[in-house]
Protein backbone atom coordinates (compact mmCIF):
# COMPACT_ATOMS: atom_id res chain seq x y z
CA UNK A 1 0.00 0.00 0.00
CA UNK A 2 1.39 3.22 -1.00
CA UNK A 3 -0.05 6.70 -1.07
CA UNK A 4 2.14 7.36 -4.27
CA UNK A 5 -0.28 9.10 -7.06
CA UNK A 6 -3.76 8.58 -4.53
CA UNK A 7 -3.99 12.36 -3.76
CA UNK A 8 -3.56 15.48 -5.47
CA UNK A 9 -3.31 19.24 -4.08
CA UNK A 10 -5.82 21.02 -5.55
CA UNK A 11 -6.35 24.25 -3.18
CA UNK A 12 -3.21 26.03 -1.82
CA UNK A 13 -4.16 29.80 -0.12
CA UNK A 14 -1.25 31.84 2.08
CA UNK A 15 -3.07 34.42 3.77
CA UNK A 16 -1.64 37.71 3.15
CA UNK A 17 -1.92 39.90 6.57
CA UNK A 18 1.25 39.90 8.27
CA UNK A 19 -0.05 41.10 11.38
CA UNK A 20 -4.07 40.74 12.43
CA UNK A 21 -4.76 42.58 15.63
CA UNK A 22 -8.31 43.13 14.23
CA UNK A 23 -9.31 39.29 13.61
CA UNK A 24 -9.97 36.46 15.76
CA UNK A 25 -7.84 33.64 15.63
CA UNK A 26 -11.06 31.21 14.38
CA UNK A 27 -11.58 33.93 11.60
CA UNK A 28 -8.19 33.61 10.31
CA UNK A 29 -8.41 29.52 9.68
CA UNK A 30 -12.01 30.45 7.85
CA UNK A 31 -10.67 32.96 5.58
CA UNK A 32 -7.74 30.66 4.75
CA UNK A 33 -9.97 28.30 4.26
CA UNK A 34 -11.90 30.26 1.74
CA UNK A 35 -9.14 31.10 0.09
CA UNK A 36 -8.00 27.65 -0.22
CA UNK A 37 -11.68 26.40 -1.88
CA UNK A 38 -11.40 29.56 -4.33
CA UNK A 39 -8.16 28.24 -5.45
CA UNK A 40 -9.29 25.18 -6.49
CA UNK A 41 -12.71 26.04 -7.28
CA UNK A 42 -13.99 23.87 -4.76
CA UNK A 43 -17.20 24.72 -1.40
CA UNK A 44 -18.07 23.93 1.63
CA UNK A 45 -19.58 21.30 0.74
CA UNK A 46 -17.09 19.20 -0.98
CA UNK A 47 -15.12 19.42 1.97
CA UNK A 48 -15.50 15.70 4.05
CA UNK A 49 -12.28 15.66 5.91
CA UNK A 50 -10.86 18.48 8.16
CA UNK A 51 -7.42 18.26 9.69
CA UNK A 52 -5.65 20.96 11.63
CA UNK A 53 -3.20 21.45 14.62
CA UNK A 54 -2.49 22.71 17.80
CA UNK A 55 -3.07 26.39 16.62
CA UNK A 56 -6.69 25.95 16.14
CA UNK A 57 -8.78 27.03 18.78
CA UNK A 58 -10.62 24.37 20.97
CA UNK A 59 -10.30 20.99 21.23
CA UNK A 60 -8.88 19.45 18.29
CA UNK A 61 -11.00 20.06 14.99
CA UNK A 62 -14.02 20.44 17.32
CA UNK A 63 -14.53 23.85 17.20
CA UNK A 64 -13.10 24.65 13.96
CA UNK A 65 -15.66 21.54 12.55
CA UNK A 66 -18.19 23.70 13.90
CA UNK A 67 -17.41 27.55 13.35
CA UNK A 68 -17.03 26.67 9.40
CA UNK A 69 -20.06 24.48 9.42
CA UNK A 70 -18.23 21.18 8.23
CA UNK A 71 -20.04 18.17 7.91
CA UNK A 72 -16.84 15.72 7.86
CA UNK A 73 -16.54 12.36 7.44
CA UNK A 74 -12.46 12.01 9.15
CA UNK A 75 -10.31 14.22 11.11
CA UNK A 76 -7.23 14.33 12.04
CA UNK A 77 -5.51 17.11 14.16
CA UNK A 78 -2.17 15.34 15.15
CA UNK A 79 -0.11 17.85 16.28
CA UNK A 80 4.14 17.68 15.98
CA UNK A 81 4.46 21.41 15.99
CA UNK A 82 5.31 23.10 12.70
CA UNK A 83 5.84 20.15 10.64
CA UNK A 84 2.57 19.14 10.92
CA UNK A 85 0.89 20.47 8.06
CA UNK A 86 3.18 18.36 5.92
CA UNK A 87 2.29 14.99 8.04
CA UNK A 88 -1.77 16.41 7.48
CA UNK A 89 -0.96 16.28 3.63
CA UNK A 90 0.29 12.43 4.07
CA UNK A 91 -2.38 11.53 6.05
CA UNK A 92 -4.47 13.04 4.31
CA UNK A 93 -3.67 11.65 1.22
CA UNK A 94 -4.24 8.12 3.43
CA UNK A 95 -7.19 8.82 3.82
CA UNK A 96 -7.95 9.47 0.87
CA UNK A 97 -6.71 6.14 -0.59
CA UNK A 98 -8.13 4.21 2.05
CA UNK A 99 -11.75 6.24 0.96
CA UNK A 100 -12.38 7.96 3.84
CA UNK A 101 -12.67 10.98 2.49
CA UNK A 102 -11.88 13.06 -0.77
CA UNK A 103 -11.87 16.57 -0.49
CA UNK A 104 -9.30 17.23 2.88
CA UNK A 105 -9.08 20.45 4.20
CA UNK A 106 -6.09 21.75 5.84
CA UNK A 107 -6.04 24.62 8.13
CA UNK A 108 -3.62 26.67 9.95
CA UNK A 109 -3.09 30.38 11.76
CA UNK A 110 -2.30 32.22 14.24
CA UNK A 111 -1.70 35.74 15.48
CA UNK A 112 1.71 35.53 18.07
CA UNK A 113 2.40 38.91 16.50
CA UNK A 114 -0.65 40.72 17.80
CA UNK A 115 -0.45 38.87 20.91
CA UNK A 116 2.99 40.02 21.42
CA UNK A 117 4.36 36.76 22.34
CA UNK A 118 8.12 36.77 23.02
CA UNK A 119 8.28 33.18 21.05
CA UNK A 120 11.54 32.43 20.40
CA UNK A 121 13.07 33.68 23.40
CA UNK A 122 11.00 33.07 26.43
CA UNK A 123 10.71 29.97 28.48
CA UNK A 124 7.50 28.31 28.53
CA UNK A 125 7.01 25.68 31.73
CA UNK A 126 3.81 23.86 28.75
CA UNK A 127 1.96 21.10 30.69
CA UNK A 128 3.56 20.57 33.94
CA UNK A 129 2.42 16.67 33.25
CA UNK A 130 4.78 16.23 30.21
CA UNK A 131 7.80 14.36 31.80
CA UNK A 132 10.90 16.32 30.53
CA UNK A 133 9.46 20.14 31.81
CA UNK A 134 10.83 19.59 35.57
CA UNK A 135 13.99 18.84 33.94
CA UNK A 136 14.39 21.29 31.62
CA UNK A 137 12.20 24.58 32.10
CA UNK A 138 14.40 25.72 35.50
CA UNK A 139 16.88 25.50 33.01
CA UNK A 140 15.56 28.29 30.78
CA UNK A 141 15.27 26.30 27.58
CA UNK A 142 13.59 28.70 24.82
CA UNK A 143 12.96 27.76 20.92
CA UNK A 144 16.09 29.52 20.44
CA UNK A 145 18.42 28.56 22.44
CA UNK A 146 17.85 24.64 21.76
CA UNK A 147 18.27 25.24 18.28
CA UNK A 148 21.32 27.05 19.09
CA UNK A 149 22.81 24.20 20.82
CA UNK A 150 22.57 21.94 17.56
CA UNK A 151 24.02 25.05 15.67
CA UNK A 152 27.33 24.35 18.47
CA UNK A 153 27.26 21.05 18.22
CA UNK A 154 27.61 20.82 14.36
CA UNK A 155 30.25 24.02 14.25
CA UNK A 156 32.61 21.71 16.71
CA UNK A 157 31.92 18.77 14.67
CA UNK A 158 32.31 19.66 11.32
CA UNK A 159 33.79 23.18 11.34
CA UNK A 160 30.71 24.47 10.04
CA UNK A 161 30.77 28.50 10.52
CA UNK A 162 28.24 31.35 11.29
CA UNK A 163 29.13 32.97 7.79
CA UNK A 164 27.78 29.69 6.10
CA UNK A 165 24.80 29.60 8.29
CA UNK A 166 24.36 33.64 6.96
CA UNK A 167 24.11 32.63 3.65
CA UNK A 168 20.73 30.60 4.36
CA UNK A 169 19.54 34.22 5.03
CA UNK A 170 21.01 35.98 2.46
CA UNK A 171 19.32 33.32 -0.06
CA UNK A 172 16.26 33.75 1.87
CA UNK A 173 16.34 37.82 1.09
CA UNK A 174 16.78 37.50 -2.39
CA UNK A 175 13.83 35.26 -3.08
CA UNK A 176 11.67 37.66 -0.34
CA UNK A 177 12.21 41.13 -2.28
CA UNK A 178 9.98 39.79 -5.16
CA UNK A 179 7.27 38.75 -2.69
CA UNK A 180 5.14 41.85 -2.06
CA UNK A 181 3.46 40.17 1.28
CA UNK A 182 7.00 39.24 2.72
CA UNK A 183 7.62 40.97 6.37
CA UNK A 184 11.31 41.63 5.52
CA UNK A 185 11.81 42.36 1.97
CA UNK A 186 15.65 43.81 2.00
CA UNK A 187 18.53 41.65 0.65
CA UNK A 188 20.94 41.18 3.22
CA UNK A 189 24.22 40.19 2.80
CA UNK A 190 26.47 37.83 5.43
CA UNK A 191 28.11 40.48 6.79
CA UNK A 192 24.71 41.95 7.88
CA UNK A 193 23.77 38.54 9.48
CA UNK A 194 26.86 37.76 11.26
CA UNK A 195 26.86 41.38 12.58
CA UNK A 196 23.38 41.38 13.54
CA UNK A 197 22.64 40.87 17.70
CA UNK A 198 23.68 37.81 19.04
CA UNK A 199 20.59 36.11 20.37
CA UNK A 200 21.79 32.51 21.61
CA UNK A 201 25.03 31.75 20.64
CA UNK A 202 26.10 31.21 17.50
CA UNK A 203 22.91 31.81 16.30
CA UNK A 204 22.01 35.73 15.59
CA UNK A 205 19.17 37.73 15.27
CA UNK A 206 19.53 36.97 11.57
CA UNK A 207 19.74 33.50 11.89
CA UNK A 208 16.18 33.36 13.05
CA UNK A 209 12.75 33.31 11.34
CA UNK A 210 10.35 36.13 11.92
CA UNK A 211 7.26 36.25 13.88
CA UNK A 212 4.39 37.06 12.24
CA UNK A 213 0.35 36.31 11.96
CA UNK A 214 -1.20 34.77 9.39
CA UNK A 215 -2.33 31.14 7.97
CA UNK A 216 -2.76 29.08 5.29
CA UNK A 217 -4.64 26.41 3.53
CA UNK A 218 -4.40 23.51 1.62
CA UNK A 219 -6.70 21.13 -0.16
CA UNK A 220 -5.97 17.35 -0.76
CA UNK A 221 -8.17 15.74 -3.01
CA UNK A 222 -9.16 12.30 -4.58
CA UNK A 223 -7.51 11.68 -8.32
CA UNK A 224 -11.04 11.80 -9.79
CA UNK A 225 -11.32 15.53 -7.97
CA UNK A 226 -8.46 17.10 -8.70
CA UNK A 227 -9.05 16.09 -12.39
CA UNK A 228 -12.20 17.26 -12.37
CA UNK A 229 -11.03 20.76 -11.81
CA UNK A 230 -9.77 23.74 -14.00
CA UNK A 231 -6.47 23.93 -11.99
CA UNK A 232 -2.63 22.41 -12.88
CA UNK A 233 -2.17 18.91 -11.18
CA UNK A 234 -0.19 18.27 -8.37
CA UNK A 235 0.36 15.26 -7.05
CA UNK A 236 1.17 13.72 -3.69
CA UNK A 237 3.93 11.15 -4.51
CA UNK A 238 5.78 10.65 -1.18
CA UNK A 239 5.57 11.30 2.35
CA UNK A 240 7.50 10.30 5.52
CA UNK A 241 7.70 11.20 9.24
CA UNK A 242 10.02 10.83 12.35
CA UNK A 243 9.69 12.33 15.54
CA UNK A 244 13.15 12.12 17.39
CA UNK A 245 14.22 13.31 20.53
CA UNK A 246 17.23 12.70 23.15
CA UNK A 247 16.74 8.62 22.43
CA UNK A 248 17.01 8.27 26.73
CA UNK A 249 19.77 10.40 27.01
CA UNK A 250 22.08 8.76 24.55
CA UNK A 251 21.48 12.63 23.15
CA UNK A 252 23.19 13.16 19.74
CA UNK A 253 22.41 16.47 18.17
CA UNK A 254 24.37 15.84 14.74
CA UNK A 255 21.32 14.43 12.65
CA UNK A 256 17.64 14.81 12.94
CA UNK A 257 14.51 13.07 12.45
CA UNK A 258 14.62 13.66 8.40
CA UNK A 259 17.44 11.22 8.15
CA UNK A 260 14.20 8.72 8.56
CA UNK A 261 11.26 10.51 7.07
CA UNK A 262 13.14 11.65 4.10
CA UNK A 263 14.58 8.18 3.45
CA UNK A 264 11.16 7.29 3.90
CA UNK A 265 9.37 9.75 1.22
CA UNK A 266 12.06 9.26 -1.29
CA UNK A 267 11.50 5.49 -1.07
CA UNK A 268 7.60 5.83 -1.56
CA UNK A 269 8.19 8.50 -4.44
CA UNK A 270 10.85 6.69 -6.36
CA UNK A 271 13.11 9.49 -6.73
CA UNK A 272 16.66 10.88 -5.59
CA UNK A 273 17.43 14.13 -4.11
CA UNK A 274 19.38 14.68 -7.32
CA UNK A 275 15.51 14.71 -8.89
CA UNK A 276 14.41 17.23 -7.00
CA UNK A 277 14.08 20.75 -8.77
CA UNK A 278 12.97 22.87 -6.13
CA UNK A 279 12.72 22.59 -2.38
CA UNK A 280 10.95 24.06 0.67
CA UNK A 281 12.83 23.42 3.94
CA UNK A 282 11.96 24.61 7.26
CA UNK A 283 13.61 27.58 8.18
CA UNK A 284 12.50 28.43 11.82
CA UNK A 285 16.74 29.01 12.13
CA UNK A 286 19.19 28.55 9.62
CA UNK A 287 20.80 25.87 11.20
CA UNK A 288 17.16 23.77 10.93
CA UNK A 289 17.96 24.55 6.92
CA UNK A 290 21.21 23.37 7.24
CA UNK A 291 20.35 20.01 9.24
CA UNK A 292 17.49 18.97 6.98
CA UNK A 293 19.51 18.98 3.59
CA UNK A 294 22.00 17.06 5.34
CA UNK A 295 19.62 14.60 6.85
CA UNK A 296 17.60 14.43 3.65
CA UNK A 297 20.48 13.84 1.40
CA UNK A 298 20.82 16.64 -0.56
CA UNK A 299 24.56 17.09 0.40
CA UNK A 300 26.88 14.54 3.39
CA UNK A 301 26.77 15.19 6.56
CA UNK A 302 28.81 17.49 7.42
CA UNK A 303 28.77 18.94 4.10
CA UNK A 304 25.80 21.33 4.95
CA UNK A 305 27.92 24.61 5.41
CA UNK A 306 30.18 23.90 2.19
CA UNK A 307 26.75 23.31 0.29
CA UNK A 308 24.58 26.15 1.06
CA UNK A 309 27.53 29.19 0.67
CA UNK A 310 28.18 31.18 -2.13
CA UNK A 311 24.30 31.60 -3.04
CA UNK A 312 23.39 27.89 -4.16
CA UNK A 313 20.35 27.68 -2.48
CA UNK A 314 19.44 31.04 -4.47
CA UNK A 315 16.96 30.69 -7.73
CA UNK A 316 18.45 30.93 -11.01
CA UNK A 317 21.98 30.99 -9.29
CA UNK A 318 22.59 28.09 -7.56
CA UNK A 319 21.77 24.16 -7.90
CA UNK A 320 19.23 23.77 -4.84
CA UNK A 321 16.60 26.98 -5.13
CA UNK A 322 14.88 26.72 -1.53
CA UNK A 323 12.13 29.00 0.00
CA UNK A 324 11.30 31.26 -2.97
CA UNK A 325 8.64 33.09 -1.46
CA UNK A 326 11.07 33.86 1.40
CA UNK A 327 10.68 31.22 3.83
CA UNK A 328 10.70 31.79 7.51
CA UNK A 329 13.41 33.47 7.33
CA UNK A 330 11.99 36.98 5.21
CA UNK A 331 8.45 36.08 4.84
CA UNK A 332 5.99 34.77 7.42
CA UNK A 333 6.54 32.13 9.93
CA UNK A 334 2.18 32.35 10.74
CA UNK A 335 1.56 31.17 14.24
CA UNK A 336 4.89 30.26 14.79
CA UNK A 337 4.44 26.69 12.83
CA UNK A 338 6.05 27.22 9.10
CA UNK A 339 5.15 23.68 7.77
CA UNK A 340 1.94 24.99 5.55
CA UNK A 341 3.78 27.56 3.80
CA UNK A 342 6.49 25.33 2.86
CA UNK A 343 3.89 23.36 1.02
CA UNK A 344 1.88 26.03 -0.39
CA UNK A 345 5.36 27.32 -2.19
CA UNK A 346 6.44 23.83 -3.54
CA UNK A 347 2.38 24.04 -5.12
CA UNK A 348 3.30 27.66 -6.88
CA UNK A 349 6.74 26.09 -8.02
CA UNK A 350 5.18 23.11 -9.32
CA UNK A 351 1.96 24.74 -11.11
CA UNK A 352 4.24 27.36 -12.48
CA UNK A 353 2.95 29.73 -10.40
CA UNK A 354 5.65 31.64 -8.30
CA UNK A 355 6.92 34.66 -9.28
CA UNK A 356 8.70 35.09 -12.22
CA UNK A 357 11.74 36.47 -10.62
CA UNK A 358 12.07 32.87 -8.97
CA UNK A 359 10.29 30.32 -10.79
CA UNK A 360 12.13 27.43 -11.44
CA UNK A 361 11.92 26.01 -14.95
CA UNK A 362 10.60 22.90 -15.52
CA UNK A 363 9.60 22.55 -12.27
CA UNK A 364 8.59 19.13 -11.87
CA UNK A 365 9.09 17.45 -8.96
CA UNK A 366 9.41 19.16 -5.78
CA UNK A 367 10.24 18.35 -2.12
CA UNK A 368 8.93 19.46 1.23
CA UNK A 369 9.92 19.33 4.80
CA UNK A 370 9.06 20.55 8.06
CA UNK A 371 10.77 20.12 11.66
CA UNK A 372 8.70 21.25 14.22
CA UNK A 373 8.83 21.52 17.84
CA UNK A 374 12.74 22.24 19.32
CA UNK A 375 15.80 20.62 17.21
CA UNK A 376 17.80 20.47 20.31
CA UNK A 377 14.95 18.91 22.54
CA UNK A 378 12.71 16.73 20.61
CA UNK A 379 10.61 17.17 17.25
CA UNK A 380 8.88 16.42 14.61
CA UNK A 381 10.02 15.76 11.29
CA UNK A 382 7.97 15.17 7.86
CA UNK A 383 9.00 14.90 4.33
CA UNK A 384 6.81 15.48 1.42
CA UNK A 385 7.15 14.83 -1.90
CA UNK A 386 5.14 16.04 -5.15
CA UNK A 387 5.40 16.10 -8.71
CA UNK A 388 3.24 18.02 -11.46
CA UNK A 389 1.26 15.99 -13.67
CA UNK B 1 32.95 35.56 36.33
CA UNK B 2 29.37 35.45 35.22
CA UNK B 3 27.09 38.17 35.50
CA UNK B 4 23.81 38.29 37.67
CA UNK B 5 22.72 34.76 38.36
CA UNK B 6 19.06 34.36 36.93
CA UNK B 7 16.44 33.17 39.29
CA UNK B 8 15.44 29.29 38.38
CA UNK B 9 12.14 28.51 38.42
CA UNK B 10 10.96 25.41 40.54
CA UNK B 11 11.15 22.04 38.99
CA UNK B 12 7.13 20.50 39.71
CA UNK B 13 8.40 16.73 40.69
CA UNK B 14 5.58 14.33 39.94
CA UNK B 15 5.01 10.48 41.84
CA UNK B 16 7.61 9.01 39.18
CA UNK B 17 10.34 11.70 40.44
CA UNK B 18 9.73 13.21 44.16
CA UNK B 19 12.75 10.84 45.42
CA UNK B 20 15.27 12.73 43.31
CA UNK B 21 13.99 16.05 44.14
CA UNK B 22 13.99 15.13 47.52
CA UNK B 23 17.68 14.22 47.20
CA UNK B 24 18.90 17.25 45.75
CA UNK B 25 17.29 18.89 48.58
CA UNK B 26 19.18 17.08 50.48
CA UNK B 27 22.53 17.74 48.46
CA UNK B 28 22.62 14.54 46.75
CA UNK B 29 22.61 13.86 42.61
CA UNK B 30 20.29 10.64 41.61
CA UNK B 31 20.81 9.40 38.23
CA UNK B 32 18.30 6.65 37.12
CA UNK B 33 19.38 2.94 36.18
CA UNK B 34 18.27 0.03 34.52
CA UNK B 35 18.80 -3.11 36.48
CA UNK B 36 17.56 -5.29 33.64
CA UNK B 37 20.03 -3.98 31.00
CA UNK B 38 22.68 -2.04 33.15
CA UNK B 39 21.78 1.41 31.42
CA UNK B 40 21.67 4.68 32.98
CA UNK B 41 19.17 6.98 31.33
CA UNK B 42 18.15 10.50 31.08
CA UNK B 43 15.63 12.45 32.07
CA UNK B 44 14.96 9.76 34.95
CA UNK B 45 12.00 7.45 34.18
CA UNK B 46 9.68 4.30 36.42
CA UNK B 47 10.50 2.45 32.82
CA UNK B 48 13.80 2.42 31.18
CA UNK B 49 13.42 3.78 27.71
CA UNK B 50 15.99 1.14 26.60
CA UNK B 51 14.09 -1.92 27.29
CA UNK B 52 11.10 -0.89 28.93
CA UNK B 53 12.01 -3.08 31.99
CA UNK B 54 10.55 -1.65 34.98
CA UNK B 55 13.45 -2.68 37.32
CA UNK B 56 15.20 1.11 37.48
CA UNK B 57 16.86 2.19 40.55
CA UNK B 58 18.34 5.20 41.72
CA UNK B 59 22.61 5.78 42.11
CA UNK B 60 23.89 8.40 43.10
CA UNK B 61 25.87 10.14 40.26
CA UNK B 62 29.65 11.22 40.78
CA UNK B 63 28.86 14.66 39.40
CA UNK B 64 30.96 14.98 36.85
CA UNK B 65 30.88 14.92 33.65
CA UNK B 66 31.66 17.20 29.86
CA UNK B 67 30.10 19.83 28.20
CA UNK B 68 28.59 18.01 24.68
CA UNK B 69 26.82 21.42 23.57
CA UNK B 70 25.71 24.62 25.08
CA UNK B 71 24.48 28.50 24.16
CA UNK B 72 24.68 30.86 26.21
CA UNK B 73 21.38 33.40 25.82
CA UNK B 74 21.84 36.72 25.28
CA UNK B 75 18.83 37.78 24.87
CA UNK B 76 17.79 37.94 28.87
CA UNK B 77 17.54 40.32 31.53
CA UNK B 78 20.35 38.43 32.82
CA UNK B 79 22.38 35.81 30.30
CA UNK B 80 22.44 32.25 30.98
CA UNK B 81 24.16 29.10 29.36
CA UNK B 82 21.97 26.04 28.95
CA UNK B 83 24.11 22.97 27.69
CA UNK B 84 23.89 19.16 27.28
CA UNK B 85 26.54 17.65 29.93
CA UNK B 86 27.46 13.85 29.60
CA UNK B 87 28.07 12.34 32.94
CA UNK B 88 30.72 10.23 33.58
CA UNK B 89 27.82 7.37 33.66
CA UNK B 90 27.52 7.91 30.24
CA UNK B 91 24.12 9.59 29.89
CA UNK B 92 23.61 13.17 28.70
CA UNK B 93 21.66 15.63 30.64
CA UNK B 94 20.06 18.88 29.91
CA UNK B 95 21.27 21.93 32.18
CA UNK B 96 23.04 25.00 32.76
CA UNK B 97 26.16 26.06 33.45
CA UNK B 98 26.94 28.28 36.04
CA UNK B 99 29.62 30.54 38.30
CA UNK B 100 31.57 30.74 35.30
CA UNK B 101 32.96 33.01 32.63
CA UNK B 102 30.75 32.35 29.39
CA UNK B 103 33.43 33.77 27.11
CA UNK B 104 35.77 31.05 27.92
CA UNK B 105 33.07 27.40 27.53
CA UNK B 106 34.25 25.05 24.96
CA UNK B 107 32.74 21.53 24.24
CA UNK B 108 34.45 19.00 25.71
CA UNK B 109 35.42 20.93 28.52
CA UNK B 110 35.22 19.01 32.02
CA UNK B 111 32.43 19.67 34.79
CA UNK B 112 31.34 19.42 38.09
CA UNK B 113 28.38 19.28 39.90
CA UNK B 114 27.04 22.71 41.20
CA UNK B 115 23.30 22.38 42.89
CA UNK B 116 21.94 25.48 42.50
CA UNK B 117 18.50 27.19 44.37
CA UNK B 118 15.15 27.57 42.78
CA UNK B 119 12.35 29.81 43.64
CA UNK B 120 11.13 28.03 46.45
CA UNK B 121 11.65 24.27 44.92
CA UNK B 122 14.38 21.46 45.51
CA UNK B 123 17.67 22.91 43.83
CA UNK B 124 18.31 21.64 40.56
CA UNK B 125 21.54 19.90 38.90
CA UNK B 126 23.68 22.06 37.32
CA UNK B 127 27.52 22.50 36.52
CA UNK B 128 30.80 24.82 36.92
CA UNK B 129 34.02 23.69 34.92
CA UNK B 130 36.49 21.54 36.88
ZN1 LIG C 1 16.81 -1.30 30.57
Amino acid sequence: MTIKGKAYIAGAYEHPTRKAPDKSLAQLHAEVAIGALADAGLTKDDVDGYFCAGDAPGMGPLSMVDYLNLRVRHVDSTDVGGSSYLLHVAHAAEAIAAGKCRVALITLAGRPRSEGMATGTQPRAGNLAQPDVQFEYPYGVTVANAYAMVAMRHMHEFGTTSEQLAWIKVAASHHAQHNPHAMLRDVVTVADVVNSPMVADPLHRLDCCVISDGGGALLVVAPEVAKSLKRPLVKVIGAGEAPKGQLGGAVDLTYSGARYSGAAAFAEAGVKPSDIKYASIYDSFTITVLMQLEDLGFCAKGEGGKFVADGNLISGVGKLPFNTDGGGLCNNHPANRGGITKVIEAVRQLRGEAHPAVQVRNCDVALAHGTGGLLGTRHGSATLIMERE
Amino acid sequence: MANVQRKIPAPTPTPETEAFWKATADGTFLVRRCTACGKPHWYPRAICPFCMSDKTEWVESKGTGRIYSYSVMRRAAEPYAIAYVTLDEGTTMLTNLVQCDFDALKIGQAVKLVLMPTEGGPPVPCFTPA
